[in-house]
């Protein structure tokens, strides 16, 4: 898989957490090349599948989310300026001098801007810059944009992908464009494979929201086993090295009350066998991704997360390694392929 | 009109030769003469054939940006802003970097593992650095040396039908109207120096040797501006409105507009139905504030294209306001040639 050019492609494609409709339409476009059945559920979740060759086949479910943070517009101020909030997690620091799209009735672009620095206070430059002193500038006159814009259009950011130095790649929304990005390359290698498995591809919504996309999946499709994949933090010189794991060192394995034990044992074991760099990430608790939500569904399902190390997290310079994207790929392929005709003895445990 | 080429192109200030390099090589088929000082102005003579008076155009070629200073942790580079740009603007950034031109970017310590007081003060530039995705010190330290330059990255983008995104649009505006009087125009009773000046950011040094080079009659000096007509400015702050006009300058810090020039430019622009308006902030300066004073003192004026957001990636500009300063430019220049008595009232 040409793993650069996907990932410019799907990163840029927006798609805000609660309005995926339209992404999620594209990744369908993606997924049906690859698998038996796609089909796009009432949250927007996109499920891939590709079935296995036996008759009593287990389910196995592989989810990413494809949403991503941004903003909505909550009011249209003098001149048209626009007030706004956030959707997902979102440092209000990195917003200033941004590039963003409001998707009203058509794609606005606009820019975020604040008072001047030499206009304000000097105890109010030094503190960090809130939300609601921000705003959208769209350069059109104020009866444009109340023509164009309304109150409750969704806005993301807009951002080139930069290809940096050593397979690295800086982009928006690699958090989890890049996990969804590992589900094509497995189900690309799949398609040559044969499997006793039903394999449920799910590219998941509203994730950065609440885990909700997930939570309504897996209770529909029930599945035996599911790997989640995601984005964990990189190393920054700022971070001690035990918190932050390095890009390009393969995908961390978590390990932790969220996770299966066993199937988490398994994954490391097949890591190793096979060659494939990893590393292991301690989640003492939530690890905040879709694994937090599968795990419960129903009467429970055995999870296990598998994340690619991201740089600069909900930030427009989101960056990753591509090497991680392919070990990811490899990684849960041998997984899948792994388990079958033997789940029952693993979920005795 | 050169503004998406002028803008696109990478000029920090004391590394301007990029910005030269094009602007020499358009200038050249309508000048009579082209020269470049040691510092790296960039001079184009349009000779009058009756010429009893020297007429200065300028704009300055270089805008901010930062230079290389070290090496951080895991192959990162540290740096220093050159001109001034407000630091809380410099997250989650696009630049080039170095003079390979090398794509980097400022990323920062994601929100989730952010401290509450972290999350309530800005970081200091003392400890943001730029990636170029270099693993190691040893790398980075092979790809960028220190004291090369950085400059934002930005596209040239169309905003409505009016407006333009783009970075360094103060002063490359500048560039774009004096190249566009020195293709357009031939004057007979003065000669025309549309002057490129270097290192206005860090404090109008170009302007300060070439103007003691030219000795000119009058300068005008055609600059971006601030424009702070946004939300939550009150009015008597907003320095100058996006689509009001020629922004022209009374005073700042660095020079007095000549009184009789500027009544001039604003009337006539009134009469000639071209939009002006006066910048209401006195702060901010330009190379106004050294060509008055080259030699025995030089009559000047500065218009303006008023610029929001100016020194960040994503200033903002009105296409009529750059219509408007190259019409109120032009006008004036027209105005000299008909009548050269005129410049002579100005002293």
């Amino acid at each position: 898989m040409d793993y650069t050019n996907i990932l410019k492609d799907i990163s840029t494609y927006p798609g805000i957490s609660g309005r995926e409709e339209s992404f999620s339409k594209y990744i369908k476009g993606i997924f049906d090349k690859y698998c038996d059945e796609t089909i796009i559920d009432s949250f927007y979740n996109v499920i891939g599948i590709k079935k296995g060759s036996s008759e009593k086949s287990k389910k196995i479910m592989i989810a990413a989310h494809l949403d991503e943070i941004g903003m909505v517009v909550t009011g249209i101020e003098k001149k048209g300026f626009l007030r706004f909030s956030n959707i997902g997690g979102i440092d209000p620091k990195i917003l200033l001098a941004q590039e963003v799209v409001v998707h009203g009735k058509k794609d606005i672009i606009g820019v975020i801007g604040a008072k001047p620095p030499h206009l304000l206070k000097d105890t109010d430059a030094k503190k960090a810059v809130k939300i609601q002193d921000l705003s959208i500038d769209t350069g059109l006159s104020e009866e444009e944009v109340k023509e164009y814009i309304s109150i409750g259009d969704f806005v993301t950011f807009k951002a080139e992908p930069f290809l940096l130095k050593n397979k690295k790649i800086s982009s928006k929304s690699l958090d989890n464009r890049g996990g969804v990005a590992v589900l094509i390359d497995i189900m690309e290698k799949l398609k040559k494979i044969q499997h006793e498995c039903d394999v449920y591809f799910v590219a998941t919504s509203q994730e950065e929201v609440g885990l909700r996309g997930a939570t309504v999946a897996a209770y529909n499709i029930r599945p035996d086993v599911a790997v989640v994949i995601d984005a964990c933090h990189g190393a920054i010189p700022e971070m001690a090295k035990d918190l932050v794991f390095k890009l390009g060192k393969g995908p961390a394995i978590a390990v932790g009350p969220n996770l299966h034990g066993d199937l988490t044992k398994k994954l490391i074991d097949i890591a190793k066998e096979e060659n494939i760099p990893y590393q292991i990430e301690p989640s003492p608790g939530n690890t905040g991704t879709d694994a937090w939500a599968i795990q419960v569904s129903r009467s429970g399902i055995p999870t296990v997360l598998v994340s690619v190390p991201l740089k600069y997290m909900h930030t427009t310079v989101e960056t990753l390694h591509l090497n991680d994207i392919k070990y990811s790929g490899k990684l849960v392929l041998k997984f899948i392929l792994s388990i079958e005709g033997e789940i029952g003895g693993i979920l005795c445990c | 009109m050169l503004l998406k080429e002028l803008t696109e192109l990478y000029g920090v200030s004391g590394n301007e030769k990029e910005v030269r390099e094009f602007i020499k090589s358009k200038a050249e088929k309508y000048s009579d003469e082209i020269k470049v000082d040691s510092m790296g102005n960039l001079v184009c003579v349009k000779k009058g054939n009756n010429a009893k008076h020297k007429l200065m155009i300028s704009a300055h070629m270089d805008e901010v940006g930062f230079m290389i200073t070290g090496y951080g942790d895991g192959g990162v580079l540290k740096f220093a802003t050159v001109g001034g740009i407000d630091s809380r603007i410099l997250l989650g950034k696009r630049l080039v970097v170095g003079d390979k031109k090398l794509p980097g970017v400022i990323g920062g310590k994601p929100i989730h593992l952010q401290s509450a007081a972290e999350r309530k003060s800005n970081i200091n530039i003392k400890n943001m650095y730029i990636d170029i995705g270099a693993d190691t010190k040893e790398e980075a330290e092979k790809l960028i040396s220190v004291g090369e330059y950085a400059a934002f990255y930005s596209s040239y983008t169309n905003l409505g039908k009016d407006v333009i995104k783009a970075k360094a649009l103060d002063d490359r505006v500048g560039c774009a109207i004096l190249l566009d009087i020195l293709k357009d125009e031939k004057y007979n009773n003065f000669d025309l120096y549309a002057c490129f000046t270097v290192q206005e950011e860090v404090g109008l040094r170009g302007a300060e040797v070439l103007s003691y080079s030219i000795n000119p009659d009058i300068a005008l000096v055609v600059e971006g501006t601030t424009c702070s007509d946004v939300l939550d400015v009150e009015e008597h702050q907003q320095s100058t409105i996006l689509g009001g006009g020629a922004a022209l300058t009374i005073m700042d810090r660095g020079a007095y507009s000549n009184k009789k020039l500027v009544e001039f430019l604003y009337t006539n622009g009134k009469k000639n139905n071209i939009p002006v308006q006066y910048k209401t902030t006195t702060t901010g300066g330009n190379d106004a504030g050294k060509i008055q004073t080259a030699k025995g003192g030089v009559v000047v004026a500065s218009v303006s294209v008023p610029c929001r957001y100016i020194h960040s990636p994503v200033s903002l500009m009105s296409k009529n306001d750059f219509d408007s300063c190259y019409k109120l430019v032009k006008m004036a220049l027209d105005e000299f040639d008909k009548n050269p008595g005129l410049i002579d009232s100005f002293k």
